[in-house]
């Protein structure tokens, strides 16, 4: 690393992390790329709270909400009544859980292990959006993702893929081989009762190979061949699996199938357990991870260098994730001084915050902030999860709103801080002398704040 | 559990699902300058929807006088004309979604027509993909970073380039590219400061990102406010009428729904506001979303019908609120999606990813007529790859034909800059 610590300090903590805590980068500076691989560790990112709920105790409290449901229906209800609240609470635990996520995001030190593990939960997007998914955004974080960031590629893959909320959101659980005995037992006219791809081709498309390893519709079709039978203990089920994966081997489609050129015998659950081994292990996988990885820590349109050095450590360790992320930060590529990733408005909010009331007051009732911002929360427009560009959260009524909130936030935050010192905290090195003097010109500290928090260099990272 | 201050934030939060439940946004694009040198196509207004997730054309506008329909869908199969829950008959063939009685309403009147088998050139059957290549403009996915609208503005001359607003917190892809695109969504957190603007302003002076979108969200801003005051006082006029209409209509709707077709017509009439003032856009995009019915479709009633009732709930706000200041007449609407659906139902009562769509055109510009494009039928041997419906019209020469009849964009700059490479796909004929 040839450019000056002190830069390189504040480099970690925004870019790699999530903006600077009080002091932080003072923290950062004598050691920058030492601060963030001592955030990697095998056991994998923090769980975004003491006790988060986990997957069985959200599908009771989904199962009672039916059941009330159902009570109106037959009482002649309508939805205003023991059904809604039901229905409300489902919601409410998303907000609780999108909060405690933030809360950790906030106060956490190791901003680079919570980063590296947001990138991860939006690498395989589940969405709250709808009622029956509100409750497993949460547990799917914790349960799927955030023990596995820093350890095999592969091991996540499964973890989300024989996760409830997965396996809900794209209609898995729903999948039944045509040919299987459950499918023969009911008959052919029967409801869903076949074949569902949505999984199966997203699991081909978004997490693993990529369209550009060139798969085919019947590559699909193959694959969901070999996954029907991977689903979700039900309420009729042994209640201790209810909730969790199971396997319906009644359900599963016999016979070998072929994907991507690669037989796999008949082998009930392991035959789409070896089809994933094989796309894990896939160079297209290790393509697609190393340009994401790249697109989101270093730039929009990401140095090719650096995409091969991440493609590499990928291939060289079989995926394993620790490898890949300290070859993220060994990269001389990601510690170009000027910052070129606009932040999203997570990512925004989370760094005010860190900045400037790192202890804040009330994060329950942010939600409609971060959805004026285009960032409703736990509800990503598709399976693809945030988008990463500048240009489309730079849109012009997005930043009005930022300005807005900072004003407001600003007002309530700022009257008791100075405004230079808090420009000092959160910028370092990277601060420039025009935000300086434009800050030092203002007339109260809040409107200091203001212009920080919308500066070109607070709003980039 | 139910402390007051729960309630208080159960409330709040509710009223938030409320105004945000739609999943729609509307983007816009254009000022007072679209118009040619002569002016001609000054008051022209042109609005793009997208709907995303891949919208079933064969619902959409069920073609239930073919005659594999029916037993291609079974359960989800849209009843025929004149049953409970039947279609809303077009021609012999084919009708619309139930859902849809404004627009049908105005298709009687020759002012909304449908082409039923049109795609865009993708053949993947991948959202994102398809979603690309229906933006972009390209003939392939990931070819340009901007978005044919944005272009087909652009190539309507300098004189005058116009200026471009967007509603909705982000910009998509049709609207990205080099004429510069403000947006503005629902929803102020509006800041009291008169000075910070200014101090921003000064601050983004060399930035060629955060420059050009303060100065466009802030002009936005004061459109805004001009478009959602004409809303909010013909909606006092327009409460007794809805009132009637839901009387007529007994417990048909219940109280939810209402709730978010109120919305979804009160959004439409904010931008009838915005495409009537004088400075305001001429050119607008709106993108909804959750189309994509892999289970659990349903026919007259369900997942797929809620949504079609917002579109068309939508689109009644829109065609009232531009009729009122007599813009219908120069209007046209085109409502597209990336890809269509399976010819037949999957085992989970839902279809999955396919070919060809429905695309809907609306307007008091439309020149009225059949449908748009040929039926390829749903028989057996006439489906794409045994599977989908069947592309007759590539979906550029559609958008070419309404760019080049109702704005003006000549045919050489269609074929080149706004569908590059596209010279084959013929602009299609008599629409406008």
């Amino acid at each position: 690393m040839t450019i000056d610590r002190n830069l390189a300090g504040a480099i970690a903590v925004t870019r790699f992390g999530l903006g600077a805590r009080p002091g932080e980068i003072g923290r950062a500076s004598g050691d920058p790329q030492g601060f963030l691989t001592a955030q990697i560790r095998a056991t994998g990112a923090d769980p975004t709270g003491p006790h988060p709920a986990n997957s069985g105790e959200r599908t009771r409290e989904f199962l009672d909400f039916k059941r009330e449901r159902n009570a109106d229906k037959q009482n002649g209800l309508d939805k205003a009544s023991v059904a809604k609240t039901a229905k409300r609470q489902l919601h409410e635990s998303l907000a609780d859980d999108f909060s405690a996520r933030l809360q950790l995001g906030v106060a956490t030190p190791d901003g680079f292990r919570e980063r590296w593990a947001l990138f991860w939960t939006n690498h395989f997007t589940v969405s709250g959006a709808r009622t029956a998914m509100a409750g497993f955004v949460g547990p799917f974080e914790n349960e799927a993702i955030r023990p596995h960031v820093f350890g095999r590629f592969e091991d996540m893959l499964v973890a989300s893929s024989t996760h409830t909320a997965m396996l809900h959101y794209l209609d898995q659980f729903q999948s039944i081989g045509p040919h299987s005995a459950a499918a023969m037992s009911r008959g052919a006219g029967a409801r869903h009762n076949g074949l569902n791809e949505n999984l199966a081709r997203e699991i081909l498309e978004l997490h693993t190979v990529g369209l550009e390893a060139g798969y085919t519709q019947a590559d699909v079709t193959e694959f969901a061949r070999a996954m029907t039978g991977w689903n979700v203990g039900a309420e009729n089920g042994p209640p201790e699996k209810l909730g969790l994966f199971v396997f319906h081997e009644n359900a599963h489609e016999p016979g070998a199938r072929t994907v991507m050129g690669r037989r796999y015998p008949e082998g009930g659950y392991d035959q789409a357990r070896a089809v994933m081994s094989d796309l894990a292990a896939s160079p297209h996988t290790a393509s697609h991870v190393a340009g994401k990885l790249a697109r989101h820590f270093v730039a929009d349109d990401p140095p090719p260098a650096l995409v091969a050095r991440l493609r590499e450590a990928y291939l060289a360790s079989g995926g394993n994730l620790s490898t890949v992320a300290r070859a993220l930060i060994a990269s001389p590529e990601a510690w170009e001084p000027a910052a070129r990733k606009f932040k999203t408005p997570y990512e925004f909010l989370v760094s005010a915050w860190r900045v400037s009331e790192p202890t804040p007051q009330d994060l329950a009732d942010v939600g409609q902030v971060f959805t004026f911002m285009g960032q409703k929360p736990y509800s990503p427009p598709s399976p693809r999860g945030w988008p990463e560009e500048a240009q489309i959260w730079c849109a012009p009524d997005a930043l009005v709103k930022r300005m807005n909130w900072s004003e407001a936030f600003a007002t309530r935050v700022g009257a008791n801080q100075d405004p230079i010192e808090l420009a000092s905290n959160a910028l370092g090195a990277r601060l420039t002398p025009l935000v300086a003097k434009t800050i030092a010109r203002a007339e109260t500290r809040p409107e200091g704040l203001s212009i920080l928090l919308m500066s070109p260099e607070f709003q980039r990272r | 559990m139910n402390t007051p201050q729960n309630q208080t934030r159960l409330t709040r939060r509710a009223a938030l699902a409320r105004a945000f439940g739609l999943g729609v946004s509307i983007q816009l694009l254009g000022g007072r300058a679209l118009a040619g040198a002569d002016g001609a196509s000054a008051d022209k207004r042109l609005v793009v929807i997208i709907c995303r997730g891949g919208l079933d054309g064969l619902s959409l506008s069920p073609p239930v006088g073919d005659p594999a329909y029916a037993r291609l869908r079974g359960p989800i199969a849209i009843a025929p004309f004149g049953q409970p829950g039947g279609a809303l008959a077009l021609d012999q063939t084919f009708g619309l979604h139930p859902s849809m009685a404004k627009v049908h309403a105005l298709a009687t009147k020759g002012q909304a027509r449908i082409a039923p088998a049109v795609a865009t050139p993708d053949r993947e059957r991948s959202h994102f993909e398809a979603q690309d290549v229906l933006e972009s403009g390209g003939a392939v996915a990931y070819g340009t970073g901007s978005g044919w609208l944005n272009r087909a503005v652009a190539a309507l001359g300098p004189a005058g380039r116009p200026r471009a607003l967007s509603i909705g917190a982000t910009a998509p892809l049709v609207l990205r590219g080099q004429v510069e695109a403000a947006s503005w969504s629902p929803g102020g957190l509006v800041g009291a400061d008169p000075r910070l603007p200014a101090i921003l302003h000064d601050l983004y002076a060399s930035d060629p990102l955060l420059g050009p979108a303060l100065a466009g969200g802030l002009a936005a801003e004061s459109m805004a406010h001009v478009a959602t005051r004409e809303v909010a006082a013909a909606a006092d006029l327009s409460q007794a009428a809805d009132a009637g209409m839901m009387a007529r209509a007994g417990s048909a709707a219940p109280p939810a729904r209402k709730g978010g077709l109120d919305q979804g017509r009160r959004l439409g009439a904010v931008l009838a506001g915005f495409l009537t003032q004088p400075a305001g856009p001429r050119v607008a995009a709106v993108e909804m979303d959750g189309f994509d019915t892999h289970a659990n479709q349903g026919a007259a009633g369900g997942q797929l019908a809620a949504r079609l009732s917002t579109v068309d709930a939508f689109l009644d706000g829109l065609q009232s609120g531009l009729a009122q200041k007599d813009a219908w007449r120069d209007t046209v609407v085109v409502l597209a999606t990336e890809f269509g659906r399976t010819a037949r139902i999957n085992g989970t009562s839902g279809t999955d990813h396919g070919t060809a769509s429905t695309a809907l055109l609306l307007g008091g510009a439309l020149k009225p007529g059949g449908i748009i494009g040929d039926w390829p039928t749903l028989a057996e041997n006439r489906l794409f790859e045994n599977r989908d419906t069947a592309p007759t019209m590539d979906m550029r020469g559609l958008f070419k034909g309404v760019l080049r009849d109702h704005l003006g964009v000549e045919r050489a700059k269609l074929d080149t800059v706004v569908f590059p490479g596209s010279a084959a796909a013929a602009p299609a004929a008599g629409i406008v």
